[in-house]
């Protein structure tokens, strides 16, 4: 489980996150969703120490607190940590299956052998055949993101970041990627954080859901609540479009 | 201030980066691709520059000795001393700043706005040690080998120029090379090569690792790292020619 308690975060002395806190339970996919510009990706950076958040404030992995922890504590948790970048993130001058195998070379002292059979491994997980040889470039959108998602999981991680998984997709291969990160959360039952502002995946795999909102906590749910609350921002992003709108207009007509 | 904050930040990514790497055998192939880029890559560009600058320089030499008092060996000589002292290890450097500061600034540049270097810090690399070591040790292993071989080259343009001008005999020139050759020249070379290969590097990596933006400032990161890196070349050789040959 990740604990956030009372984050704040300013950038030359703009305040983009106030007195944030929130929990994040293991085994759930957790969803921080919220329009574009209002503080959701600075959050998952505050969380995974890419940014240092503003004094007072704690992260906890599991209870231990992240943000008072020396450096080779932190690059403890962070090798537990796996994370699905927005553009993949994927290394260019590596092939696909050296990108799988890359943290498994860094941090492990698995042979060649065993470090190949866990990054077939993974790929099979993300449905990805014979594509080991492969550069990225080669690679589409979605393909790009499935081998981000079997990079992220290759160190059995406890905690999974997943920064915006379906933009730039075609909704079939985002419905794919919503799935499988579903899969692999309930299957290793590990704590995963999807940054989101897809309508679709708030509905199809929103455990929990937290809103934020100008830089704040302003709402939580999950996936069943978050179509009949009466928040108004909520509303206003749920029901953005005609034809969720007129999804909404039918519910209360039914009511 | 604001170039002062930037020098101070640039020393304390020195710091972080001459740490010990996380796993030598990954070190090590980094280097040797780093060998290949930073160094065997620039082999042809190092022989085009230097044999063309090596002829020019006997030419300029021999169409200025009007003077009976002068030995004819004079222009081999002046051609080895410029080329040693001055023009192998610094202006070399400066185009080398132009071909791998450009490079290395846009790649290390491209890797932070795509989000890879960030990869790498959650998963516990320091990326910094990781990208930027290989290059630094690489420069200082291969520029001396590129420089040596500018010298050489240098020399052979300016013999070839010679003899098909008809301004001077092999003998002679050989006598003018061999002529108050100093083997402490060669060392002061050697040592301004591995201190401008490092500054290359370092600078052009720094600004690169630091880029904000998009593929523009990329682009913009890269001619201010080529800009930078010359500049300490030229005042690192003032430097060092102080400090060694006076």
């Amino acid at each position: 489980m990740i604990e956030v308690k009372n984050i704040n975060k300013s950038f030359k002395g703009e305040q983009v996150l106030f007195d944030i806190s929130s929990k994040f339970e293991k085994g759930k996919v957790n969803l921080i969703i919220g329009q574009s510009g209002q503080g959701k990706s600075v959050l998952a950076k505050c969380i995974v120490g890419l940014h240092e958040i503003d004094g007072g404030g704690q992260i906890l992995f599991d209870g231990n607190d992240f943000t008072s922890m020396n450096g080779d504590d932190k690059t403890a948790i962070r090798q537990q940590i796996g994370m699905l970048f927005q553009g993949a993130a994927l290394f260019d001058s590596l092939t696909v299956e050296e990108n799988v195998m890359f943290p498994l070379t860094m941090f492990t002292n698995m042979t060649k052998k065993e470090m190949k059979i866990r990054a077939d491994f993974c790929l099979d997980r993300v449905n990805l055949h014979d594509k080991n040889k492969l550069f990225p470039s080669e690679c589409s959108g979605g393909m790009q993101k499935r081998i981000g998602i079997a990079r992220a999981i290759s160190m059995n991680p406890k905690y999974l970041f997943c920064d915006e998984p379906n933009s730039g997709l075609d909704p079939i291969t985002a419905i794919r990627i919503d799935a499988l990160i579903k899969d692999i959360t309930y299957d290793l039952g590990i704590t995963t954080i999807v940054i989101t502002h897809d309508m679709n995946s708030v509905i199809e795999v929103g455990d929990h859901i937290l809103f934020i909102y100008k830089g704040k906590n302003w709402w939580e749910g999950d996936n069943k609540t978050i179509l009949t609350t009466d928040n108004p921002e909520i509303n206003n992003f749920v029901y953005a479009s005609d034809f969720m709108k007129e999804i909404k207009a039918n519910m209360q007509a039914k009511k | 201030m604001k170039s002062l904050a930037a020098i101070g930040k640039y020393f304390i990514m020195l710091q972080i980066i001459f740490r010990r790497p996380k796993k030598w055998s990954i070190f090590w192939r980094s280097f040797i691709n780093e060998i290949q880029l930073i160094g065997v890559n620039s082999i042809p560009i190092v022989i085009l520059m230097s044999s063309f600058m090596g002829g020019v320089i006997a030419l300029q030499t021999a169409s200025n000795m009007d003077s009976p008092l002068l030995p004819s060996y004079t222009v081999g000589y002046i051609t080895q001393s410029s080329t040693i002292l001055e023009f192998s290890p610094t202006i070399i450097s400066l185009i080398l700043a132009g071909k791998i500061g450009s490079n290395i600034a846009s790649e290390i540049g491209s890797m932070r706005i795509t989000e890879q270097i960030d990869a790498l810090e959650i998963m516990g690399v320091n990326s910094l040690n990781h990208l930027i070591l290989p290059k630094i040790i690489a420069a200082f292993a291969f520029f001396p080998v590129l420089v040596i071989f500018s010298m050489f080259m240098s020399l052979i343009g300016g013999y070839i120029t010679l003899i098909v001008s008809d301004l001077t005999s092999t003998e002679v020139y050989v006598m003018g090379i061999r002529s108050f050759f100093e083997v402490g020249n060669v060392y002061y070379a050697l040592t301004k090569t591995i201190v401008f290969g490092f500054l290359i590097v370092s600078v052009s990596s720094f600004f690169g690792y630091y880029v904000k933006g998009g593929a523009l400032d990329v682009g913009r990161s890269s001619t201010k790292a080529v800009v930078a890196s010359s500049i300490s070349i030229l005042i690192a050789n003032f430097l060092l020619t102080q400090m060694i040959l006076l």
